[in-house]
C-alpha cells in the first residue's frame, strides 16, 4: 500500500510537471500573445511595455520565465495578466458553483446510468432495451450546449419554472442554489448516463454467463440478491474506474460548457475565458489542478478497484 | 453468436439461387470466406445501422450540394448579409431582420427556406456549407487520429523498451490533460497566430487549425488500446514465421501486424468521426474552432443561443443536423462493431 502510494505521488509529480510545460509552451509560443500588451492594455506605450517586460522578466529565457511563475504558483501569489487578480483567489471564489456541480451531476448520472444500463441488461433484446439503447444513443450524440440551449428555452424562457441561468451560493439560499442546478446537473448528467448504461449493459451480460452466478442460482438464491452481491460486484468495476476519471475532469474544469452556457461562473468558465483573452497564468493554475484530481481520483479508484476486487493487488 | 435468419427454407431448390447458397454456407463460418466478408454480411442484416448509416450519408450528399442550393434556389452566399432587405412571402412583405433585431422564421420558400440570422444571412445556405466544415473537419481529424495512433501503435509496441516509453508517456500526458482545455487551448494559440511548418503556412482562420488540433487530441484514445493489442500480436507464432523467413522490422509490422489490427481501426473510425464533429462543434461554440465569417454547427449554434428568447431556429435547426448527422454515424458504428468484433472495448472522452 504504501509502496503504491509512493509510486502514485511520483508519476502526480511528473504529469503536474509535464502538464504545466506543455500549457506553458502553446501560450508562449504564439507570435501575438506578447503578456505586456495584456498587463499594460492595447493602448500603452512602448516604453510603458518595455518596463513591464523588465518588471515582470518577460526579457529573460524562457526557463527561467517558466520558474518565475511556477515558484509564483506555489507560493500562491500569481496573478492573471488581465485583471490582475489573483488567480488562486479567483478559482477559491469559482470552487463552490464547480463544486455543487459536480456533486450533484454526479450523483445523478452514476445513479440513473446504474439504473438504466441494469433494466436494459436485464430486459435484454426486449422493447425496453431498445428504447434505453435509444435514448442513450441519443445522449451520447447531443452537445451539451445544445441540450442546455433547449433546456433554458423551455424551462427557463417559454414555462419560466427554473431562472435562466447564474449560481447562487448554498449557505446564502439554499432554494435558490436547487433551482438554479437542477438544469445543469439535469444536462451535464445526460452524457455520462448514456455511456454508463450502455458500458454497464455489456458488462452484466458478459458477467451473467459465469459459472459463479450459475452456482448462486444452483445454490437457490434469489434473483434479486444475484443481481446485487454477485453480478453487480463485478460490473460495476470498469463504472467505479470511469466515473472517478469523469468527476475528476469535471471538478478540474471539464465543464466548460454546461458551466458556460448556464453562467454558472465555475472554474470551466473562468478557464474559458482566461485562454480567450491569452492569460496564461489562470489556465495553467486550472490545468494543473484538474489534473491533480485526475491523478488523485485515479489512485483513488485503483484502492477501490481492490476492495472491490480481492484477485487486484495495489501495485504502482 | 449471429442468429442464421437466411437458413435455406427446406422445399427451396438451392440450385435457382446460387448466390444465397453460397451465402449460406459462408455465415456458418466454412472455409473459402474472409473475416472482413462475414462482418459484411452481418452488418448487411442489421437494418437499424443501415438506415441511420444511410441517414448520415444523405446529410453528407445535402451538404456537397451546398453550392447548388445556394447559387440556383436562394441565390446568394453563406456570408452575404441581407439585414436590410425585405422579403416577400405569400403576398405578405416583411424585413428580413425586423427593426429590433429579430431575424424572420423559416419562410418555407427558396429564398431563407429555414429562415434568416442576427445578421440576415440565409440559415439553409449557412446550415449547409456549415454542414461541410463540420464533415470536412471531422474526416481530416479523423484520418490524422486515425494515421498517428496506427503508426505509433506499431512503433510503440512493436520495438518496446525506450521507444514505446516515450510514445506512452507522450499519449499519457496528452491523456491527462482534459480534451476540452486542451483543444480550446491550441485551438485559441492557433487561431491567432496560424501554424508554420517552415515549407508551408496555414493561416488562423484555416479549416486545418481545427482539424489538426481535434486529430492530435485523440490520438491517445485510439493508440493506446491499439498498442496493447501490437504487444500481444508480436509474440504470437506468424510473426516468428516471418521473421525466421527473414522479413525486417518495417515488413513484420505493416504487412503481418497491421492487418491484424486492422478490424480495431475501422471500429474506431465511425466513432472519431462522430466525436470529431461533436468536439468541432464545442471548439467552435467556444469560439476556438472554425473562425467567423466561416460557418459550421457549432459557430451557427453558439450565434443563436444568444438569440435563443426570440429566434429559438437559430439554435434548433443546426443543432438538430448535428445531433441526426452524429447519431446516424454512432448508430452505423456500433452496427459495424457488432459485425467486425463485438468485444471490442472503444470509448472516447468528452
Amino acid at each position: 500500500m504504501a509502496r503504491f502510494l509512493v509510486r502514485r505521488l511520483l508519476a502526480m509529480i511528473l504529469v503536474l510537471f509535464a502538464i504545466s510545460i506543455l500549457t506553458f509552451l502553446i501560450f508562449e509560443t504564439i507570435p501575438n500573445g506578447d503578456p505586456t500588451v495584456r498587463l499594460g492594455g492595447r493602448n500603452s506605450t512602448p516604453e510603458t511595455r518595455e518596463a513591464i517586460r523588465k518588471d515582470w522578466g518577460f526579457d529573460k529565457p524562457i526557463y527561467e520565465q517558466y520558474g518565475i511563475t511556477m515558484k509564483k504558483i506555489f507560493t500562491g501569489t500569481v496573478v492573471s495578466y488581465t485583471q490582475q487578480i489573483n488567480v488562486v483567489d479567483e478559482i477559491k471564489r469559482d470552487l463552490p458553483a464547480t463544486l455543487s456541480l459536480a456533486i450533484g451531476a454526479g450523483i445523478i448520472w452514476l445513479g440513473f446510468g446504474i439504473l438504466f444500463g441494469v433494466i436494459s441488461a436485464m430486459k435484454a433484446g426486449k422493447f425496453t432495451d431498445t428504447s434505453l439503447t435509444v435514448l442513450s444513443l441519443i445522449g451520447v450524440s447531443t452537445p451539451v450546449f445544445l441540450l442546455g440551449a433547449l433546456a433554458l428555452w423551455a424551462f427557463a424562457y417559454k414555462l419560466t419554472i427554473f431562472p435562466a441561468g447564474g449560481y447562487v451560493p448554498l449557505t446564502q439560499d439554499p432554494w435558490g442554489w436547487l433551482t438554479h442546478l437542477i438544469m445543469p446537473w439535469t444536462v451535464l448528467s445526460v452524457l455520462f448516463i448514456g455511456f454508463y448504461s450502455r458500458v454497464l449493459r455489456s458488462n452484466i451480460l458478459d458477467t451473467i454467463n459465469e459459472d459463479y452466478v450459475r452456482t448462486a442460482r444452483a445454490k437457490g438464491l434469489s434473483e434479486r440478491r444475484i443481481l446485487i452481491h454477485h453480478v453487480l460486484r463485478n460490473s460495476l468495476i470498469p463504472v467505479v474506474s470511469l466515473f472517478g476519471l469523469d468527476f475528476a475532469a469535471v471538478i478540474g474544469g471539464g465543464a466548460i460548457l454546461t458551466e458556460t452556457v448556464f453562467n454558472l461562473q465555475g472554474v470551466g468558465q473562468y478557464a474559458a475565458d482566461s485562454i480567450q483573452q491569452l492569460d496564461v497564468p489562470p489556465v495553467l493554475v486550472i490545468t494543473m489542478f484538474g489534473a491533480f484530481f485526475v491523478v488523485v481520483l485515479s489512485a483513488v479508484v485503483d484502492i477501490i478497484y481492490a476492495v472491490l476486487d480481492p484477485r487486484i493487488r495495489l501495485s504502482g | 453468436m449471429a442468429v442464421d435468419r437466411t437458413a435455406p427454407s427446406p422445399g427451396k431448390p438451392a440450385a435457382l439461387e446460387p448466390g444465397f447458397a453460397l451465402g449460406d454456407s459462408a455465415i456458418q463460418g466454412e472455409a473459402g470466406v474472409g473475416p472482413y466478408k462475414l462482418a459484411l454480411r452481418r452488418l448487411r442484416r442489421n437494418k437499424t445501422a443501415l438506415a441511420f448509416g444511410a441517414m448520415f450519408v444523405v446529410i453528407v450528399i445535402m451538404c456537397l450540394c451546398a453550392p447548388l442550393w445556394a447559387n440556383h434556389v436562394a441565390h446568394t452566399t453563406p456570408s452575404a448579409n441581407h439585414i436590410t432587405d425585405e422579403i416577400t412571402v405569400r403576398g405578405k412583405t416583411k424585413d428580413v431582420v425586423s427593426p429590433e433585431g429579430i431575424p424572420t422564421g423559416p419562410t418555407w420558400t427558396g429564398k431563407f427556406f429555414l429562415g434568416a440570422d442576427a445578421n440576415g444571412r440565409d440559415v439553409a445556405v449557412r446550415l449547409l456549407y456549415g454542414g461541410r466544415n463540420s464533415l470536412e473537419i471531422g474526416f481530416i481529424a479523423t484520418f490524422i487520429s486515425c494515421f498517428f495512433a496506427t503508426v505509433i501503435a506499431l512503433v510503440a509496441g512493436y520495438y518496446r523498451g525506450v521507444v514505446d516509453g516515450v510514445l506512452s508517456r507522450t499519449m499519457d500526458l496528452i491523456w491527462a490533460y482534459p480534451v476540452i482545455l486542451l483543444g480550446i487551448a491550441l485551438g485559441t494559440a492557433l487561431a491567432v497566430g496560424g501554424l508554420d511548418f517552415g515549407l508551408f503556412t496555414i493561416s488562423g482562420a484555416s479549416l486545418w487549425i481545427p482539424a489538426i488540433i481535434i486529430g492530435v487530441v485523440y490520438v491517445p484514445y485510439m493508440a493506446k488500446p491499439l498498442r496493447g493489442q501490437v504487444l500481444s500480436l508480436r509474440e504470437k507464432e506468424f510473426v516468428e514465421a516471418s521473421r525466421s523467413q527473414g522479413a525486417g522490422n518495417l515488413r513484420i509490422m505493416f504487412r503481418e501486424i497491421l492487418p491484424n489490427i486492422a478490424s480495431s481501426i475501422i471500429v474506431f473510425i465511425p466513432l472519431m468521426v462522430a466525436n470529431a464533429i461533436l468536439l468541432e462543434a464545442a471548439l467552435s461554440f467556444l469560439g476556438a474552432g472554425v473562425q467567423a465569417p466561416n460557418p459550421s454547427w457549432g459557430t451557427m449554434i453558439g450565434d443563436g443561443i444568444r438569440l435563443i428568447p426570440s429566434a429559438m431556429h437559430l439554435t434548433l435547426i443546426p443543432g438538430g443536423m448535428l445531433v441526426l448527422a452524429v447519431l446516424g454515424i454512432n448508430v452505423f458504428g456500433d452496427g459495424v462493431r457488432d459485425a467486425l468484433d463485438p468485444r471490442a472495448e472503444v470509448r472516447i472522452e468528452h
